[in-house]
């Protein structure tokens, strides 16, 4: 029989983790209850006090039909930049990983958008996609109007899921590669064997082999696209033209810090976080399931 | 040995510290603003040269990059109780800071620290802008502005327009002429700038944005702007819009409506008299331009316009050191010569009848390049209104978001401007409401 090393001492082990569970204590459980405590009450921005208000933020904010433009929005924005993010990494990684010619500089030029700041790159294509200067814009001179996202809210919703899916390429590219170089390679060159093409193998061998890396993938962009797209949109089109680039983080960013209304954006948080948990909740219950691990 | 040379290192370091340390018992206390680039190199001037002109204070002044951060980082360091002792707030965060117990009044500071300010100096429509409606001055005016209307001067002799226009129909009258005379871009128009487009034209035409006075009479105020003129000018605008005459200019599109005039682009735009200044500088060779009062509709005798800018707060829970300190920057911001240089430096205006008067006796207004910018001051001193003494709203700040989404869904959506006022007065009263609920129990004087 194995016998394993352990503490007599009850006290010790928590020691050991005090540190750890402090950390998560105050950075992550200490903010959230202060938001859930004021998505209870009304907060006074400067502190003067609050009103215990039970229900009426979450009421507040599911009456306004506004605030469900944005979750619809938030939804689509979440998929599409997410799909689109996932399936440009996926074939750049799989032609990187056929070692074709200048593989090992693509594998290194590939990952750089990632290193590149939300707003840095908010402001970049701002610059490509403006309408009367930008690259993108110029096609204005063959059509003029056709390209106007300053006017166009779906304009504008594109522009900032394009820019978001290009920032995450990176990142979803290098898992995307990793996991494909895990494969051995005697299996690839098997189905070769058996006649199947390039994007046949991808199809049956390749990608039920690295479906845990996109499931991972696929659960991190679509968090990534509720929380971290405030900063793109900031920069790009804070929100508009009329609104209709406002997601549910950035409703919030707006409603908080712009608006002082500290409470109503409280409450939106906790609804993001709820949704977000779900989701993920969701994902982990069922799609794991139909996973092909190892 | 080694430790030896460790601890004297430290003693001697400790020495240092005492004796830097008399010339440091100025009293410091910290200035948070929320102006950045030239304009903040100025405020840092005007810091060295007050802290240069005596030796009891010591004031530091720290950008906070723009108005909405200096809130934002005020109001964060004032809940962690390591605010500033003065703090530069704009006009949609005055409200908030007015019914919170976080500040000390201007007056009572003054009066306090025995300075003897005579208050009625300040322009009346600056001041009651920051009094309670008993007219009690809670903040010092400090960066005053107000919206002016830009034409570029070429463009109205070649229609052959003498002067600049005063009214609407005169504008639309000369942009026809301009777009016939092959100009692409008459009126540079950014439906972000309600502050200009919306607030201002509420204000000179007398027009209420809300009930009891914008707010003045108390919280429980209603939007009014679906019931007055605003409808009809909106209707207009997005008219001349349609035409061609008023083109969409914006950050967005890729060319602010201000650049597209000081390149030659557009012909006419508006804007703060703040931007005065700017423009001297940008305007390119050959863009000859002029400044007026915003126009009119015809029929109505004009009211004062709204101030813009910002003003200074006194944060509480500050030691009675820090707040002498604060009333002697006060005091010295209010010195005529202070004033003077501080307003020909940037564009903004005189806050002060005597210093406006000072100016315009040694011919500042006179010649280019300041001249023009007297009629900023005309335009704040034209007889007031019950609607023109300021705008007292609560969540100013998302009512101004959500009037810039309604001029676009009027102008891009072509959504129908009275159905798109009465959304946007719905909406506003609920953020109204909102805020009500916030502060209740709580009322200003």
């Amino acid at each position: 029989m194995e016998r394993r090393a352990y503490y007599k001492n009850p006290v010790l082990p928590w020691l050991l983790i005090a540190p750890q569970l402090l950390l998560v204590a105050i950075f992550f459980y200490w903010p959230t209850s202060q938001a859930l405590y004021w998505a209870f009450t009304l907060e006074q921005p400067w502190g003067g006090g609050n009103s215990w208000v039970w229900f009426d933020n979450f009421l507040a904010i599911f009456r306004d039909r506004e605030y469900w433009g944005t979750v619809l929005r938030s939804g689509i924005y979440a998929l599409i930049t997410t799909g689109l993010s996932m399936s440009v990494a996926l074939t750049l990684a799989a032609f990187v990983d056929r070692s074709l010619k200048g593989t090992k500089l693509f594998q290194s030029i590939y990952v750089w958008p990632y290193a590149i700041a939300a707003p840095a790159a908010g402001v970049a294509f701002r610059f490509i996609f403006a309408p009367e200067s930008g690259l993108v814009g110029s096609i204005n001179d063959i059509w003029p109007g056709i390209w106007d996202p300053s006017t166009n809210g779906i304009q504008a919703l594109v522009m900032v899921m394009i820019c978001h899916a290009w920032l995450g390429i990176g990142y979803n590219f290098i898992f995307f590669l990793a996991a494909l170089q895990m494969i051995p390679r005697s299996i690839s060159e098997a189905g070769a064997m058996d006649g199947a093409r390039p994007f046949r193998r991808m199809l049956d061998l390749q990608l039920p082999l690295i479906a845990p890396t996109a499931f991972f993938l696929f659960i991190m962009n679509i968090i990534s696209s509720f929380t971290d797209s405030f900063g793109l949109i900031d920069t790009m089109t804070e929100g508009g033209p009329i609104g209709q680039t406002e997601v549910m983080v950035y409703k919030i960013y707006f409603d908080g810090f712009k608006g002082l209304d500290y409470s109503g954006a409280a409450a939106q948080s906790i609804v993001l976080m709820l949704l977000v948990i779900g989701l993920t909740f969701i994902q982990f219950k069922w799609v794991e399931r139909r996973v092909h691990y190892h | 040995m080694k430790s030896n040379w460790l601890l004297s290192a430290a003693l001697a370091a400790t020495a240092l510290t005492f004796v830097a340390s008399p010339a440091a018992a100025a009293t410091k206390f910290e200035f948070w603003y929320g102006l950045s680039g030239d304009l903040s190199e100025r405020i840092q001037d005007m810091c060295k040269t007050f802290n240069a002109s005596q030796s009891d204070y010591e004031i530091v002044c720290v950008s906070q990059d723009n108005y909405d951060n200096n809130l934002q980082n005020t109001i964060a360091a004032f809940r962690a109780n390591k605010q500033p002792t003065v703090t530069q707030i704009f006009d949609a965060g005055t409200l908030d800071l007015m019914l919170s117990d976080a500040y000390v009044p201007v007056r009572q500071l003054m009066d306090e620290n025995g300075y003897k300010i005579d208050w009625s100096n300040y322009f009346s429509g600056i001041a009651s802008y920051y009094s309670t409606s008993e007219g009690e001055l809670l903040s010092m005016p400090f960066n005053s502005s107000t919206a002016v209307i830009y034409y570029n001067t070429d463009a109205l002799a070649k229609v052959g327009f003498d002067g600049t226009p005063t009214t609407w129909t005169q504008v639309e009258d000369v942009a026809r002429k301009m777009k016939a005379a092959g100009y692409d871009c008459p009126v540079a128009f950014d439906p972000s700038g309600a502050w200009q487009w919306f607030e201002q034209f509420e204000a000179i035409h007398n027009q209420p944005i809300a009930t009891l006075g914008n707010g003045f009479g108390g919280l429980n105020a209603e939007m009014a702007v679906s019931k007055g003129k605003f409808v009809d000018q909106l209707t207009w605008i997005k008219k001349m819009y349609d035409e061609g005459l008023f083109v969409h200019k914006s950050k967005d599109a890729g060319e602010t409506a201000n650049d597209a005039f000081v390149n030659g682009k557009c012909q006419i735009t508006s804007s703060s008299i703040a931007d005065h200044g700017t423009f001297g500088k940008q305007a390119k060779e050959g863009v000859h331009w002029t400044v007026a009062m915003l126009p009119m509709l015809e029929g109505f005798e004009r009211t004062n316009s709204f101030v813009g800018g910002a003003s200074l707060w006194t944060l509480k829970g500050k030691s009675a050191e820090e707040y002498k300190g604060a009333a002697a920057f006060y005091n010295f911001l209010a010195q005529p010569e202070q004033a003077e240089w501080w307003s020909t430096v940037t564009g903004y205006i005189p806050v002060t009848n005597s210093g406006f008067e000072a100016m315009k006796a040694k011919g500042f207004y006179d010649a280019a390049p300041y001249k023009g910018r007297e009629l900023a001051i005309e335009s704040l001193t034209k007889p007031a209104g019950e609607n023109t003494r300021g705008i007292r709203l609560g969540g100013y700040a998302s009512i101004r978001a959500e009037m810039v989404k309604t001029i676009q869904s009027v102008l891009f959506n072509n959504v129908p401007v009275p159905q798109a006022l009465a959304d946007f007065d719905a909406k506003g009263n609920e953020i109204l409401r909102r805020f009500e609920a916030t502060y209740a129990g709580k009322s200003l004087l």
